[in-house]
């Protein structure tokens, strides 16, 4: 067996790091991360706050992990949640061709047009900021991209000898794409998941920082940040360490995903 | 050609009517009542009716969708409830700042981009390659909001070169260009990441070709064949991902913008949510929602002029 690359290996490990901590804090943090302390704020680093405190005296390590679970939660549902509609219409477009294929398409290319920010700002003016609105905006623009992958990989595996055997067999196409299409395509979806929740994780940070997404008191690297910035003259440390646990969870999902791309398709590992 | 620019311009004209539904939609036709978002739950029902009847909220929704695509076409873009005046109004006056840092940034991605893809692919393999790819591997990983917080950090409040953010105006064009140092390193930085793995990439593919080898062969200086003969033909891939990330550009401005407090369309955009001012923030959308779609169909007919193979294919 050919040795692991090294950016599965080390994305592995960020993401083991962030996942771990994430479910960690369901059960344990250091203190309440929502716990307001006025007099112990701006605290240094100490044997009780290992990061110290922030404005309003609540326990950095705490909010930092709070938020983790709560990125890794938005992240989870959105590309979930946008990757099953997105599969789905693109198997749907793959199997049927023709003008259903034209349409889903044609409705992929629409969505391109939509950045997560632009449908994110739609949905809080309408229906005022929330983190609810933020997950759906991010799930939505997941739609065309997994469509795309989803009917690009099944495509050619509709061409394949075995499933003209199970067409000439007198399968229909139903039971041939729950059969032989998506057990085969699974590992290119897999793939761009593991991408694209590193996407929707920076895509959380930034709605949060702008306030489109996690509404107080829920933590979020991105809300942190936006506290952090009013505060850069007094706390500057405040303004590092979110952004140094966005990093990363960003890096570790994206290099897991290039790895896992690498194993899977030693084709494109070649040429990159 | 003409056969090709048709059916890509049908195909543009038929995206932007689409996107125009779906921003009309959404801002629309959900549930709820924009007259009730705007004024609150706490408005007398005479100012609902009111604000009702001066939205034409009481019209049918086909005569308000195409109301609002026929005087957007001939630049009436309805009017601003915050601020009291027409929407084209308040677009004109911060177009040049969100455009300024956009184009602004794109020429700085470009010029980073490319020379770092080109001289990471000229070092293929050695150290300088893996730094320069891990450095840009990072770069996709930094919030462009938090390497705006980071550099004002640093510039801003230790080093105190550069304010950390306003906009003092161009009566000022010194003071004005150093407001605008920060926002436009922070948007291009990022962004230069990613273009430059693809230069890279594409740069590599290139040299493995014969007449690069026949470049070589002939003696040609290493600089020369990689500008010259390299460059041009890594162009394709490179095109595609400059016109996305125009795109991604347009609306990091929105970001960017908010953290340096700059007076353009992406700060009005936020002022018109915290005021509810629906007409302005769906001018908005759809305004960003042109620029990506028509930043796309620039690149497509961009490929045909550098590869015209492409046409045959398209």
């Amino acid at each position: 067996m050919r040795p692991l690359p090294a950016n599965f290996i080390i994305g592995a490990v960020l993401v083991g790091l962030v996942v771990g901590v994430a479910a960690l804090s369901l059960i344990w943090t250091p203190h309440d991360p929502t716990t307001l302390n006025i007099r112990g704020k701006f605290g240094d680093p100490s044997a009780l706050n290992w990061l110290g405190t922030d404005q309003l005296g609540r326990d950095i390590v705490s909010q930092l992990m709070a938020a983790a679970r709560n990125s890794m939660t938005v992240a989870l549902v959105a590309v979930l949640l946008g990757g099953s509609i997105g599969v789905a219409l693109g198997l749907l477009a793959s199997a049927v061709g023709g003008w259903v294929e034209d349409i889903v398409m044609r409705l992929a290319d629409l969505g391109f047009a939509f950045p997560a920010l632009l449908f994110a700002i739609m949905l809080a003016a309408v229906f005022g900021p929330s983190l609810t609105n933020a997950v759906l905006a991010i799930a939505f623009i997941n739609i065309p991209i997994f469509a795309r992958v989803a009917r690009a990989s099944a495509n050619q595996i509709w061409t394949r000898e075995y499933v003209l055997a199970a067409r000439a067999a007198g399968m229909n196409k139903l039971a041939i794409t729950g059969d032989h299409i998506l057990p085969n395509i699974a590992a290119a979806v897999i793939v761009q998941a593991t991408i694209e929740f590193a996407v929707a994780i920076l895509a959380e940070a930034a709605l949060s920082y702008l306030g489109l997404g996690a509404q107080p008191p829920a933590s979020s690297w991105g809300r942190m940040l936006s506290e952090a910035q009013t505060l850069m003259y007094l706390a500057p440390d405040l303004a590092i360490y979110p952004g140094l646990c966005i990093v990363i969870a960003v890096l570790g999902f994206g290099l897991l995903g290039d790895g896992l791309r690498d194993i899977t398709d030693p084709r494109l590992a070649r040429t990159r | 050609m003409s056969y090709f620019l048709f059916r890509r311009t049908v195909g543009f004209i038929a995206t932007l009517i689409a996107v125009s539904i779906v921003v009309f939609a959404v801002m629309n036709v959900l549930p709820g009542d924009p007259a009730l978002t705007i004024l609150g739950l706490d408005a007398t029902d005479d100012a609902l009716a009111a604000l009702r009847e001066d939205l034409g909220l009481n019209d049918p929704v086909l005569a308000r969708y195409f109301g609002w695509v026929g005087s957007a076409l001939v630049g009436d873009l309805g009017l601003s409830h915050s601020f009291r005046v027409p929407v084209s109004e308040l677009i004109t006056e911060r177009l040049p700042m969100t455009i300024s840092l956009a184009v602004a940034g794109m020429i700085v991605t470009l010029v980073i981009a490319l020379g770092v893809g080109i001289y990471a692919a000229s070092r293929h393999g050695k150290p300088g390659d893996w730094v320069t790819m891990f450095l840009s591997q990072l770069g996709i990983a930094v919030p462009a909001f938090w390497l705006s917080i980071l550099l004002v950090l640093l510039f801003a409040v230790k080093l105190r070169w550069l304010p950390p953010g306003g906009f003092p105006g161009w009566s000022d064009p010194i003071a004005a260009i150093r407001s605008l140092v920060l926002p436009t390193v922070a948007l291009a930085l990022v962004q230069s990441a990613v273009l430059a793995r693809v230069t890279r990439s594409s740069a590599l593919e290139v040299t493995r070709q014969d007449f690069t080898r026949t470049a070589r062969a002939s003696g040609l200086s290493q600089r020369r064949i990689l500008w010259r003969h390299v460059l041009p033909n890594a162009l394709v891939p490179i095109v595609t991902i400059v016109g996305m990330q125009f795109a991604a550009l347009v609306t990091g401005t929105i970001v960017i913008e908010n953290v340096f407090y700059l007076p353009g369309l992406g700060r009005l955009i936020f002022q018109s949510i915290a005021n509810r001012d629906l007409p302005t923030v769906q001018a908005l959308v759809m305004l960003f929602a042109v620029i990506v779609v028509t930043a796309n169909f620039i690149v497509d007919l961009l490929y045909v002029l550098i590869d015209p193979r492409l046409k045959a294919r398209a």
